[in-house]
Protein backbone atom coordinates (compact mmCIF):
# COMPACT_ATOMS: atom_id res chain seq x y z
CA UNK A 1 0.00 0.00 0.00
CA UNK A 2 1.25 3.43 -0.92
CA UNK A 3 1.45 5.99 1.80
CA UNK A 4 2.10 9.67 1.52
CA UNK A 5 0.64 13.09 2.02
CA UNK A 6 -3.03 14.09 2.01
CA UNK A 7 -3.39 16.89 -0.57
CA UNK A 8 -6.10 18.53 1.54
CA UNK A 9 -3.38 19.73 3.89
CA UNK A 10 -1.49 21.51 1.12
CA UNK A 11 -4.82 22.85 -0.16
CA UNK A 12 -5.86 24.36 3.16
CA UNK A 13 -2.41 25.75 4.00
CA UNK A 14 -2.24 27.46 0.62
CA UNK A 15 -5.74 28.86 0.94
CA UNK A 16 -4.86 30.41 4.30
CA UNK A 17 -1.67 31.86 2.85
CA UNK A 18 -3.56 33.36 -0.11
CA UNK A 19 -6.40 34.65 2.03
CA UNK A 20 -3.95 36.53 4.24
CA UNK A 21 -3.07 38.70 1.24
CA UNK A 22 -6.31 38.68 -0.74
CA UNK A 23 -9.39 39.96 1.07
CA UNK A 24 -11.62 38.66 -1.74
CA UNK A 25 -11.07 35.06 -0.66
CA UNK A 26 -13.81 33.39 1.34
CA UNK A 27 -14.38 29.70 2.01
CA UNK A 28 -17.92 28.41 1.46
CA UNK A 29 -18.88 24.98 2.76
CA UNK A 30 -21.79 22.58 3.09
CA UNK A 31 -21.14 21.59 6.70
CA UNK A 32 -17.80 20.25 5.49
CA UNK A 33 -15.39 22.32 7.60
CA UNK A 34 -13.69 19.19 8.89
CA UNK A 35 -13.75 17.05 5.76
CA UNK A 36 -12.48 20.00 3.71
CA UNK A 37 -9.72 20.49 6.30
CA UNK A 38 -10.79 24.09 6.92
CA UNK A 39 -10.68 24.27 10.71
CA UNK A 40 -7.45 26.22 10.48
CA UNK A 41 -8.98 28.62 7.97
CA UNK A 42 -11.99 29.14 10.24
CA UNK A 43 -9.76 29.83 13.23
CA UNK A 44 -7.71 32.32 11.27
CA UNK A 45 -10.60 33.96 9.38
CA UNK A 46 -13.80 33.25 11.29
CA UNK A 47 -15.73 35.91 9.40
CA UNK A 48 -14.66 34.59 6.02
CA UNK A 49 -16.02 31.08 6.29
CA UNK A 50 -19.62 30.71 5.16
CA UNK A 51 -21.42 27.50 6.08
CA UNK A 52 -24.74 27.11 4.27
CA UNK A 53 -25.48 23.74 5.82
CA UNK A 54 -26.17 20.53 3.95
CA UNK A 55 -27.51 22.18 0.82
CA UNK A 56 -25.32 21.93 -2.25
CA UNK A 57 -27.60 23.71 -4.71
CA UNK A 58 -27.71 26.67 -2.37
CA UNK A 59 -23.96 26.28 -1.74
CA UNK A 60 -23.14 26.91 -5.38
CA UNK A 61 -25.84 29.55 -5.90
CA UNK A 62 -24.69 31.49 -2.84
CA UNK A 63 -21.13 31.26 -4.13
CA UNK A 64 -22.21 32.83 -7.42
CA UNK A 65 -23.82 35.65 -5.47
CA UNK A 66 -20.71 36.15 -3.37
CA UNK A 67 -18.69 36.40 -6.57
CA UNK A 68 -21.23 38.95 -7.80
CA UNK A 69 -20.36 40.90 -4.65
CA UNK A 70 -16.71 40.98 -5.72
CA UNK A 71 -15.51 38.12 -3.54
CA UNK A 72 -13.62 35.02 -4.68
CA UNK A 73 -15.27 32.00 -3.07
CA UNK A 74 -13.40 28.73 -2.66
CA UNK A 75 -16.43 26.49 -2.43
CA UNK A 76 -15.63 23.19 -0.79
CA UNK A 77 -17.51 19.97 -0.37
CA UNK A 78 -17.27 16.27 -1.03
CA UNK A 79 -16.80 16.11 -4.78
CA UNK A 80 -19.64 13.64 -5.35
CA UNK A 81 -22.20 16.06 -3.89
CA UNK A 82 -20.59 19.31 -4.97
CA UNK A 83 -20.70 18.31 -8.62
CA UNK A 84 -23.54 15.84 -8.94
CA UNK A 85 -26.05 17.50 -6.64
CA UNK A 86 -25.38 21.02 -7.87
CA UNK A 87 -24.46 20.40 -11.49
CA UNK A 88 -27.09 22.72 -12.94
CA UNK A 89 -25.90 25.49 -10.61
CA UNK A 90 -22.32 24.79 -11.70
CA UNK A 91 -23.40 25.10 -15.33
CA UNK A 92 -25.75 28.10 -15.11
CA UNK A 93 -24.64 30.07 -12.05
CA UNK A 94 -20.89 29.65 -12.39
CA UNK A 95 -19.80 28.66 -15.90
CA UNK A 96 -22.46 30.30 -18.08
CA UNK A 97 -22.49 33.32 -15.77
CA UNK A 98 -18.66 33.42 -15.78
CA UNK A 99 -18.45 33.88 -12.02
CA UNK A 100 -15.10 33.78 -10.29
CA UNK A 101 -15.76 30.78 -8.07
CA UNK A 102 -13.30 27.99 -7.32
CA UNK A 103 -15.09 24.70 -6.76
CA UNK A 104 -12.98 22.42 -4.62
CA UNK A 105 -14.18 18.84 -4.87
CA UNK A 106 -12.80 17.07 -1.84
CA UNK A 107 -12.30 13.34 -1.33
CA UNK A 108 -12.81 12.80 -5.02
CA UNK A 109 -12.59 9.58 -6.97
CA UNK A 110 -12.96 6.52 -4.78
CA UNK A 111 -11.32 8.06 -1.71
CA UNK A 112 -14.45 7.17 0.27
CA UNK A 113 -13.99 3.59 -0.90
CA UNK A 114 -15.92 1.60 1.69
CA UNK A 115 -18.79 4.10 1.80
CA UNK A 116 -19.90 2.90 -1.57
CA UNK A 117 -20.76 4.30 -5.00
CA UNK A 118 -23.04 7.03 -3.60
CA UNK A 119 -19.91 8.62 -2.13
CA UNK A 120 -17.58 7.88 -5.03
CA UNK A 121 -16.99 10.75 -7.37
CA UNK A 122 -15.94 9.02 -10.55
CA UNK A 123 -18.10 11.04 -12.94
CA UNK A 124 -17.03 14.53 -11.86
CA UNK A 125 -14.44 15.06 -14.59
CA UNK A 126 -16.88 14.02 -17.30
CA UNK A 127 -19.55 16.36 -15.94
CA UNK A 128 -17.38 19.39 -15.36
CA UNK A 129 -15.28 19.16 -18.49
CA UNK A 130 -18.42 19.03 -20.62
CA UNK A 131 -19.35 22.53 -19.49
CA UNK A 132 -18.15 25.49 -21.54
CA UNK A 133 -15.91 27.89 -19.69
CA UNK A 134 -14.85 25.52 -16.95
CA UNK A 135 -11.23 24.96 -16.04
CA UNK A 136 -10.71 21.50 -14.55
CA UNK A 137 -7.56 20.72 -12.54
CA UNK A 138 -6.53 17.51 -10.77
CA UNK A 139 -3.33 17.89 -8.75
CA UNK A 140 -1.16 14.81 -8.37
CA UNK A 141 0.70 15.61 -5.16
CA UNK A 142 1.01 18.30 -2.48
CA UNK A 143 3.56 20.33 -4.44
CA UNK A 144 1.23 20.52 -7.41
CA UNK A 145 -1.77 21.16 -5.14
CA UNK A 146 -0.10 24.28 -3.73
CA UNK A 147 0.56 25.63 -7.19
CA UNK A 148 -2.83 24.64 -8.56
CA UNK A 149 -4.61 26.51 -5.77
CA UNK A 150 -2.45 29.56 -6.45
CA UNK A 151 -3.08 29.32 -10.20
CA UNK A 152 -6.82 29.00 -9.66
CA UNK A 153 -6.80 32.12 -7.50
CA UNK A 154 -4.69 34.00 -10.02
CA UNK A 155 -7.11 33.43 -12.91
CA UNK A 156 -10.55 34.95 -13.32
CA UNK A 157 -13.38 32.52 -13.85
CA UNK A 158 -14.76 29.25 -12.58
CA UNK A 159 -12.40 26.40 -11.76
CA UNK A 160 -13.04 22.86 -10.61
CA UNK A 161 -10.18 21.65 -8.42
CA UNK A 162 -10.37 17.94 -7.76
CA UNK A 163 -8.65 17.15 -4.49
CA UNK A 164 -8.12 13.68 -3.06
CA UNK A 165 -7.79 12.52 0.50
CA UNK A 166 -5.71 9.48 -0.43
CA UNK A 167 -2.12 9.79 0.67
CA UNK A 168 0.19 10.26 -2.31
CA UNK A 169 3.97 10.46 -2.56
CA UNK A 170 5.53 13.51 -4.17
CA UNK A 171 5.94 13.15 -7.92
CA UNK A 172 7.28 16.67 -8.39
CA UNK A 173 10.18 18.44 -6.75
CA UNK A 174 10.32 22.01 -5.56
CA UNK A 175 11.58 23.20 -8.94
CA UNK A 176 8.32 22.10 -10.58
CA UNK A 177 6.25 24.85 -12.14
CA UNK A 178 2.59 24.04 -12.72
CA UNK A 179 0.79 25.92 -15.48
CA UNK A 180 -2.90 25.59 -16.28
CA UNK A 181 -3.37 23.70 -19.53
CA UNK A 182 0.15 22.32 -19.69
CA UNK A 183 1.05 18.67 -19.22
CA UNK A 184 4.18 17.88 -17.23
CA UNK A 185 6.52 15.32 -18.75
CA UNK A 186 7.92 13.29 -15.88
CA UNK A 187 9.81 10.72 -17.89
CA UNK A 188 10.92 10.35 -21.49
CA UNK A 189 10.76 7.19 -23.61
CA UNK A 190 9.88 6.37 -27.19
CA UNK A 191 7.93 3.12 -26.94
CA UNK A 192 4.69 4.18 -25.29
CA UNK A 193 3.21 7.20 -23.51
CA UNK A 194 1.49 6.82 -20.17
CA UNK A 195 -0.82 9.73 -19.38
CA UNK A 196 -2.31 9.99 -15.91
CA UNK A 197 -3.94 12.49 -13.63
CA UNK A 198 -4.29 12.92 -9.87
CA UNK A 199 -3.53 10.01 -7.58
CA UNK A 200 -2.72 7.76 -10.55
CA UNK A 201 0.36 9.73 -11.58
CA UNK A 202 2.75 8.13 -9.10
CA UNK A 203 1.41 4.69 -10.02
CA UNK A 204 2.09 5.37 -13.67
CA UNK A 205 5.64 6.40 -12.82
CA UNK A 206 6.10 3.09 -11.01
CA UNK A 207 4.65 1.30 -14.03
CA UNK A 208 7.18 3.06 -16.26
CA UNK A 209 9.98 1.82 -14.00
CA UNK A 210 8.67 -1.73 -14.33
CA UNK A 211 8.39 -1.43 -18.11
CA UNK A 212 11.92 -0.09 -18.31
CA UNK A 213 13.19 -3.21 -16.58
CA UNK A 214 11.66 -5.13 -19.50
CA UNK A 215 13.31 -2.84 -22.01
CA UNK A 216 10.18 -0.79 -22.74
CA UNK A 217 10.77 2.92 -22.40
CA UNK A 218 7.73 5.04 -21.61
CA UNK A 219 7.07 8.75 -21.66
CA UNK A 220 5.02 9.73 -18.62
CA UNK A 221 2.77 12.77 -18.71
CA UNK A 222 1.00 14.23 -15.72
CA UNK A 223 -2.12 15.72 -17.26
CA UNK A 224 -3.16 17.85 -14.30
CA UNK A 225 -5.42 20.08 -16.36
CA UNK A 226 -8.26 18.16 -17.95
CA UNK A 227 -9.82 21.29 -19.45
CA UNK A 228 -8.34 23.06 -21.30
CA UNK A 229 -6.42 19.96 -22.36
CA UNK A 230 -2.81 20.24 -23.50
CA UNK A 231 -3.51 19.20 -27.10
CA UNK A 232 0.07 19.70 -28.20
CA UNK A 233 1.35 17.26 -25.62
CA UNK A 234 -1.24 14.69 -26.69
CA UNK A 235 -0.44 15.08 -30.38
CA UNK A 236 3.29 14.75 -29.65
CA UNK A 237 2.59 11.57 -27.68
CA UNK A 238 0.46 10.14 -30.50
CA UNK A 239 3.23 10.79 -32.99
CA UNK A 240 5.60 8.74 -30.83
CA UNK A 241 3.29 5.73 -30.51
CA UNK A 242 0.55 4.09 -28.47
CA UNK A 243 -0.99 5.77 -25.44
CA UNK A 244 -2.23 4.42 -22.13
CA UNK A 245 -4.35 6.69 -19.95
CA UNK A 246 -5.01 6.10 -16.27
CA UNK A 247 -7.49 7.89 -14.06
CA UNK A 248 -9.40 7.37 -10.82
CA UNK A 249 -12.63 8.00 -12.72
CA UNK A 250 -15.00 6.20 -15.04
CA UNK A 251 -13.47 5.63 -18.47
CA UNK A 252 -16.57 7.31 -19.89
CA UNK A 253 -15.87 10.97 -20.43
CA UNK A 254 -12.81 11.61 -18.31
CA UNK A 255 -9.09 11.94 -19.04
CA UNK A 256 -8.97 8.99 -21.42
CA UNK A 257 -11.89 10.32 -23.44
CA UNK A 258 -10.39 13.79 -23.53
CA UNK A 259 -7.10 12.41 -24.83
CA UNK A 260 -8.87 10.15 -27.34
CA UNK A 261 -10.86 13.10 -28.71
CA UNK A 262 -7.59 14.76 -29.66
CA UNK A 263 -5.92 11.58 -30.88
CA UNK A 264 -8.67 10.57 -33.31
CA UNK A 265 -8.79 14.05 -34.81
CA UNK A 266 -5.07 14.47 -35.22
CA UNK A 267 -2.94 11.33 -35.28
CA UNK A 268 -4.91 8.14 -34.58
CA UNK A 269 -2.97 5.58 -32.57
CA UNK A 270 -4.00 2.65 -30.46
CA UNK A 271 -4.95 3.53 -26.91
CA UNK A 272 -5.79 1.71 -23.72
CA UNK A 273 -7.98 3.67 -21.31
CA UNK A 274 -7.65 2.58 -17.71
CA UNK A 275 -10.12 3.64 -15.08
CA UNK A 276 -13.38 2.39 -13.66
CA UNK A 277 -14.90 0.46 -16.57
CA UNK A 278 -18.39 1.87 -16.55
CA UNK A 279 -19.60 0.08 -13.43
CA UNK A 280 -20.40 0.94 -9.84
CA UNK A 281 -17.56 -0.20 -7.63
CA UNK A 282 -17.91 -3.05 -5.16
CA UNK A 283 -17.25 -2.60 -1.45
CA UNK A 284 -13.67 -1.97 -0.45
CA UNK A 285 -11.08 0.56 0.56
CA UNK A 286 -9.82 3.06 -1.97
CA UNK A 287 -6.57 1.12 -2.32
CA UNK A 288 -8.45 -2.14 -2.74
CA UNK A 289 -10.64 -0.63 -5.43
CA UNK A 290 -7.72 0.80 -7.39
CA UNK A 291 -6.19 -2.67 -7.35
CA UNK A 292 -9.53 -4.26 -8.24
CA UNK A 293 -9.74 -2.15 -11.39
CA UNK A 294 -6.11 -2.71 -12.33
CA UNK A 295 -5.09 0.82 -11.45
CA UNK A 296 -1.78 -0.26 -9.95
CA UNK A 297 1.77 -0.07 -11.25
CA UNK A 298 1.62 -3.71 -12.33
CA UNK A 299 -1.84 -3.36 -13.83
CA UNK A 300 -0.82 -0.30 -15.81
CA UNK A 301 2.42 -1.95 -16.96
CA UNK A 302 0.52 -5.05 -18.06
CA UNK A 303 -1.93 -2.91 -20.04
CA UNK A 304 0.98 -1.13 -21.75
CA UNK A 305 2.67 -4.43 -22.63
CA UNK A 306 -0.60 -5.83 -24.02
CA UNK A 307 -1.17 -2.71 -26.04
CA UNK A 308 2.34 -2.86 -27.53
CA UNK A 309 2.03 -6.56 -28.30
CA UNK A 310 -1.49 -6.32 -29.80
CA UNK A 311 -0.67 -3.17 -31.66
CA UNK A 312 2.30 -4.53 -33.52
CA UNK B 1 -41.75 41.44 -28.27
CA UNK B 2 -43.32 38.02 -27.75
CA UNK B 3 -45.56 38.58 -30.76
CA UNK B 4 -42.62 39.55 -32.95
CA UNK B 5 -40.41 36.71 -31.70
CA UNK B 6 -43.26 34.20 -32.00
CA UNK B 7 -42.07 32.89 -28.68
CA UNK B 8 -42.08 33.88 -25.03
CA UNK B 9 -44.00 33.89 -21.79
CA UNK B 10 -46.59 36.67 -21.92
CA UNK B 11 -48.61 35.64 -18.86
CA UNK B 12 -45.70 35.87 -16.44
CA UNK B 13 -44.33 38.96 -18.18
CA UNK B 14 -47.54 40.84 -17.47
CA UNK B 15 -47.97 39.65 -13.88
CA UNK B 16 -44.49 40.97 -13.05
CA UNK B 17 -44.60 44.22 -15.00
CA UNK B 18 -45.91 46.49 -12.25
CA UNK B 19 -43.40 45.14 -9.75
CA UNK B 20 -40.52 45.68 -12.19
CA UNK B 21 -41.71 49.20 -12.95
CA UNK B 22 -41.82 50.15 -9.27
CA UNK B 23 -38.41 48.59 -8.61
CA UNK B 24 -36.59 50.16 -11.55
CA UNK B 25 -38.25 53.57 -11.48
CA UNK B 26 -38.59 54.13 -7.75
CA UNK B 27 -36.74 51.67 -5.54
CA UNK B 28 -33.43 50.51 -6.96
CA UNK B 29 -30.34 52.66 -6.46
CA UNK B 30 -28.85 52.08 -9.89
CA UNK B 31 -27.20 54.15 -12.58
CA UNK B 32 -27.78 52.98 -16.16
CA UNK B 33 -24.54 54.74 -17.12
CA UNK B 34 -22.60 52.60 -14.66
CA UNK B 35 -24.26 49.17 -14.69
CA UNK B 36 -21.22 47.56 -13.03
CA UNK B 37 -20.90 50.08 -10.21
CA UNK B 38 -19.77 48.04 -7.21
CA UNK B 39 -22.21 49.71 -4.83
CA UNK B 40 -25.36 49.35 -6.96
CA UNK B 41 -28.47 47.70 -5.61
CA UNK B 42 -28.75 44.17 -6.97
CA UNK B 43 -31.93 42.87 -8.60
CA UNK B 44 -32.15 39.24 -9.62
CA UNK B 45 -34.99 38.11 -11.87
CA UNK B 46 -35.28 34.51 -10.80
CA UNK B 47 -38.23 33.90 -13.10
CA UNK B 48 -35.96 34.40 -16.09
CA UNK B 49 -38.72 33.52 -18.51
CA UNK B 50 -40.17 36.98 -17.85
CA UNK B 51 -37.23 38.30 -19.82
CA UNK B 52 -39.36 40.41 -22.15
CA UNK B 53 -40.64 42.43 -19.19
CA UNK B 54 -37.12 42.79 -17.77
CA UNK B 55 -35.60 43.88 -21.08
CA UNK B 56 -38.38 46.38 -21.72
CA UNK B 57 -37.91 47.78 -18.22
CA UNK B 58 -34.14 48.02 -18.57
CA UNK B 59 -34.47 49.75 -21.95
CA UNK B 60 -36.98 52.26 -20.65
CA UNK B 61 -34.73 52.89 -17.64
CA UNK B 62 -31.88 53.69 -20.03
CA UNK B 63 -29.60 50.66 -19.79
CA UNK B 64 -29.75 50.19 -23.56
CA UNK B 65 -31.62 51.43 -26.59
CA UNK B 66 -35.27 50.53 -27.00
CA UNK B 67 -34.39 49.62 -30.60
CA UNK B 68 -32.63 46.54 -29.26
CA UNK B 69 -35.97 45.18 -28.05
CA UNK B 70 -36.95 44.39 -31.63
CA UNK B 71 -34.16 41.78 -31.71
CA UNK B 72 -35.65 39.79 -28.83
CA UNK B 73 -34.79 36.11 -29.42
CA UNK B 74 -33.65 36.82 -32.97
CA UNK B 75 -30.52 34.94 -34.12
CA UNK B 76 -27.38 36.30 -32.40
CA UNK B 77 -29.34 38.89 -30.41
CA UNK B 78 -27.99 39.72 -26.95
CA UNK B 79 -31.59 39.37 -25.80
CA UNK B 80 -31.91 35.64 -25.21
CA UNK B 81 -35.18 34.11 -24.15
CA UNK B 82 -33.59 34.09 -20.70
CA UNK B 83 -31.24 36.87 -19.57
CA UNK B 84 -27.44 36.78 -19.77
CA UNK B 85 -25.51 39.10 -17.46
CA UNK B 86 -22.51 39.04 -19.76
CA UNK B 87 -24.49 40.29 -22.73
CA UNK B 88 -27.09 42.67 -21.34
CA UNK B 89 -26.22 45.70 -19.19
CA UNK B 90 -28.24 45.73 -15.98
CA UNK B 91 -28.82 41.98 -15.84
CA UNK B 92 -27.40 40.51 -12.62
CA UNK B 93 -27.91 36.77 -13.07
CA UNK B 94 -28.19 34.18 -15.83
CA UNK B 95 -31.49 32.70 -14.80
CA UNK B 96 -33.85 30.42 -16.64
CA UNK B 97 -33.71 27.15 -14.75
CA UNK B 98 -36.06 27.81 -11.85
CA UNK B 99 -34.94 27.99 -8.25
CA UNK B 100 -31.59 29.63 -8.98
CA UNK B 101 -32.28 33.28 -8.24
CA UNK B 102 -32.88 33.15 -4.50
CA UNK B 103 -29.62 31.31 -3.69
CA UNK B 104 -27.71 33.82 -5.81
CA UNK B 105 -29.49 36.69 -4.07
CA UNK B 106 -28.59 35.23 -0.67
CA UNK B 107 -24.96 35.26 -1.80
CA UNK B 108 -25.22 38.86 -3.00
CA UNK B 109 -26.79 39.97 0.28
CA UNK B 110 -24.26 38.04 2.33
CA UNK B 111 -21.52 39.52 0.17
CA UNK B 112 -22.71 43.02 1.04
CA UNK B 113 -22.34 42.17 4.70
CA UNK B 114 -18.90 40.56 4.28
CA UNK B 115 -17.54 43.47 2.26
CA UNK B 116 -19.27 46.26 4.21
CA UNK B 117 -21.15 47.02 1.00
CA UNK B 118 -24.18 49.29 1.27
CA UNK B 119 -26.24 47.80 -1.51
CA UNK B 120 -29.57 46.09 -1.02
CA UNK B 121 -30.52 42.89 -2.81
CA UNK B 122 -33.88 42.15 -4.39
CA UNK B 123 -35.04 38.97 -6.06
CA UNK B 124 -38.28 38.30 -7.90
CA UNK B 125 -39.41 34.69 -8.08
CA UNK B 126 -42.47 33.14 -9.59
CA UNK B 127 -44.77 31.24 -7.28
CA UNK B 128 -44.78 27.87 -9.06
CA UNK B 129 -41.01 28.20 -8.99
CA UNK B 130 -41.13 27.81 -5.22
CA UNK B 131 -41.75 24.12 -5.79
CA UNK B 132 -38.01 23.91 -6.48
CA UNK B 133 -36.29 22.78 -3.28
CA UNK B 134 -33.28 25.01 -3.80
CA UNK B 135 -35.46 27.99 -2.82
CA UNK B 136 -36.08 26.50 0.57
CA UNK B 137 -32.40 25.77 1.09
CA UNK B 138 -31.79 29.44 0.38
CA UNK B 139 -34.74 30.58 2.50
CA UNK B 140 -33.37 28.65 5.47
CA UNK B 141 -29.91 30.13 5.01
CA UNK B 142 -31.25 33.68 4.66
CA UNK B 143 -33.19 33.24 7.89
CA UNK B 144 -30.17 31.75 9.62
CA UNK B 145 -27.94 34.61 8.50
CA UNK B 146 -30.56 37.24 9.33
CA UNK B 147 -30.09 38.96 5.98
CA UNK B 148 -32.20 42.08 6.38
CA UNK B 149 -30.61 43.53 3.27
CA UNK B 150 -32.42 40.90 1.22
CA UNK B 151 -35.94 41.27 -0.15
CA UNK B 152 -37.76 38.47 -1.92
CA UNK B 153 -40.77 39.38 -4.02
CA UNK B 154 -43.00 36.44 -4.95
CA UNK B 155 -45.07 37.01 -8.06
CA UNK B 156 -48.06 35.14 -6.63
CA UNK B 157 -50.17 34.79 -9.75
CA UNK B 158 -51.29 31.32 -8.65
CA UNK B 159 -50.72 29.75 -12.07
CA UNK B 160 -47.88 27.65 -13.39
CA UNK B 161 -47.24 26.16 -16.81
CA UNK B 162 -49.78 23.38 -16.59
CA UNK B 163 -52.37 24.31 -13.97
CA UNK B 164 -52.94 26.35 -10.84
CA UNK B 165 -50.19 26.11 -8.24
CA UNK B 166 -52.65 24.78 -5.70
CA UNK B 167 -53.86 21.99 -8.01
CA UNK B 168 -50.26 21.06 -8.73
CA UNK B 169 -48.30 21.18 -5.50
CA UNK B 170 -49.85 23.58 -3.04
CA UNK B 171 -47.86 26.58 -1.81
CA UNK B 172 -50.31 27.92 0.75
CA UNK B 173 -50.05 28.97 3.45
CA UNK B 174 -47.12 30.63 1.71
CA UNK B 175 -46.69 33.55 4.09
CA UNK B 176 -46.70 31.25 7.11
CA UNK B 177 -44.22 28.94 5.47
CA UNK B 178 -41.82 31.80 4.82
CA UNK B 179 -42.30 33.16 8.35
CA UNK B 180 -41.41 29.76 9.76
CA UNK B 181 -38.12 29.98 7.85
CA UNK B 182 -37.25 33.21 9.66
CA UNK B 183 -38.58 35.79 7.22
CA UNK B 184 -40.65 38.90 7.81
CA UNK B 185 -43.55 38.61 5.39
CA UNK B 186 -45.77 41.27 3.89
CA UNK B 187 -48.69 40.42 1.62
CA UNK B 188 -49.65 43.07 -0.90
CA UNK B 189 -51.54 43.63 -4.12
CA UNK B 190 -48.81 43.27 -6.71
CA UNK B 191 -50.54 45.65 -9.08
CA UNK B 192 -51.18 48.45 -6.57
CA UNK B 193 -48.29 50.77 -7.28
CA UNK B 194 -48.90 52.94 -4.23
CA UNK B 195 -48.87 49.95 -1.89
CA UNK B 196 -45.78 48.51 -3.55
CA UNK B 197 -43.94 51.81 -3.17
CA UNK B 198 -44.91 52.11 0.48
CA UNK B 199 -43.86 48.52 1.15
CA UNK B 200 -40.46 48.97 -0.45
CA UNK B 201 -39.93 52.25 1.37
CA UNK B 202 -40.55 50.52 4.69
CA UNK B 203 -37.84 47.88 4.17
CA UNK B 204 -36.71 45.87 5.96
CA UNK B 205 -40.07 44.81 7.32
CA UNK B 206 -38.28 43.61 10.47
CA UNK B 207 -34.74 44.33 11.64
CA UNK B 208 -32.46 41.32 11.45
CA UNK B 209 -34.70 39.32 9.13
CA UNK B 210 -34.97 38.99 5.38
CA UNK B 211 -38.22 40.37 3.99
CA UNK B 212 -40.58 38.48 1.71
CA UNK B 213 -43.20 40.43 -0.17
CA UNK B 214 -45.89 38.06 -1.34
CA UNK B 215 -47.34 40.07 -4.21
CA UNK B 216 -50.79 38.89 -5.19
CA UNK B 217 -50.86 39.27 -8.94
CA UNK B 218 -52.89 38.29 -11.97
CA UNK B 219 -51.13 36.32 -14.65
CA UNK B 220 -51.63 38.15 -17.93
CA UNK B 221 -52.59 41.34 -16.07
CA UNK B 222 -54.13 44.02 -18.25
CA UNK B 223 -55.33 41.88 -21.15
CA UNK B 224 -58.78 40.43 -20.57
CA UNK B 225 -58.38 37.29 -22.63
CA UNK B 226 -54.95 36.48 -21.19
CA UNK B 227 -55.71 37.16 -17.54
CA UNK B 228 -55.79 34.04 -15.38
CA UNK B 229 -55.68 31.72 -18.36
CA UNK B 230 -53.18 28.93 -17.87
CA UNK B 231 -52.61 28.43 -21.60
CA UNK B 232 -51.10 31.91 -21.86
CA UNK B 233 -48.05 30.85 -19.87
CA UNK B 234 -46.21 30.62 -23.18
CA UNK B 235 -48.79 31.18 -25.90
CA UNK B 236 -48.02 33.69 -28.62
CA UNK B 237 -50.75 36.16 -29.60
CA UNK B 238 -52.05 36.19 -33.16
CA UNK B 239 -52.04 39.49 -35.04
CA UNK B 240 -55.66 40.06 -34.11
CA UNK B 241 -55.06 39.21 -30.45
CA UNK B 242 -52.06 41.49 -30.45
CA UNK B 243 -54.11 44.44 -31.65
CA UNK B 244 -56.78 43.74 -29.06
CA UNK B 245 -54.20 43.38 -26.28
CA UNK B 246 -52.43 46.63 -27.14
CA UNK B 247 -55.77 48.39 -27.25
CA UNK B 248 -56.68 47.17 -23.78
CA UNK B 249 -53.28 48.05 -22.37
CA UNK B 250 -53.36 51.56 -23.86
CA UNK B 251 -56.90 52.22 -22.75
CA UNK B 252 -57.76 50.14 -19.69
CA UNK B 253 -61.45 50.34 -18.93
Amino acid sequence: MTTGADCRVAFADTLIELAANDPRIVAVVNDSVGSSNLRGFRTRFPDRLVNVGIAEQNLVGVSAGLAGAGLMPFTCGASCFLTGRALEQVKADLAYSRHNVKLCGMSSGMAYGELGPTHHSIEDLAWTRAIAGMTVIVPADPIETVQAVRAAAAMAGPVFLRISRMGVPAVHDDAYRFAIGRAAQLRRGDDVTLIATGVLVHRVLEAADALSRDGIEATVLNMATIRPLDREAVVAAARRGPIVTAEEHTVVGGLGSAVAEVVVETHPVRMRMLGVPGVFAPTGSSHFLLEHFGLTASGIATAARDLLRDGR
Amino acid sequence: MVHRARMGHPGGDLSAADILAVLYFHVLRIDPARPDDAGRDRFVLSKGHASASLYATLALRGFFSEDLLTTYMRPLSSLNGHPDRNKVPGVEANTGPLGHGLPIAVGLALGARLTQGTWRTFVLTGDGELQEGSNWEAAMAAGQFGLDGLTLIVDRNRLQQGDTTENTVTLDPLADRLRSFGWAVVEVDGHDVGTLVATFEALPAAAGRPTAIVAQTIKGRGVSFIENRVEWHHRVPTDGEMALALGELRDPS
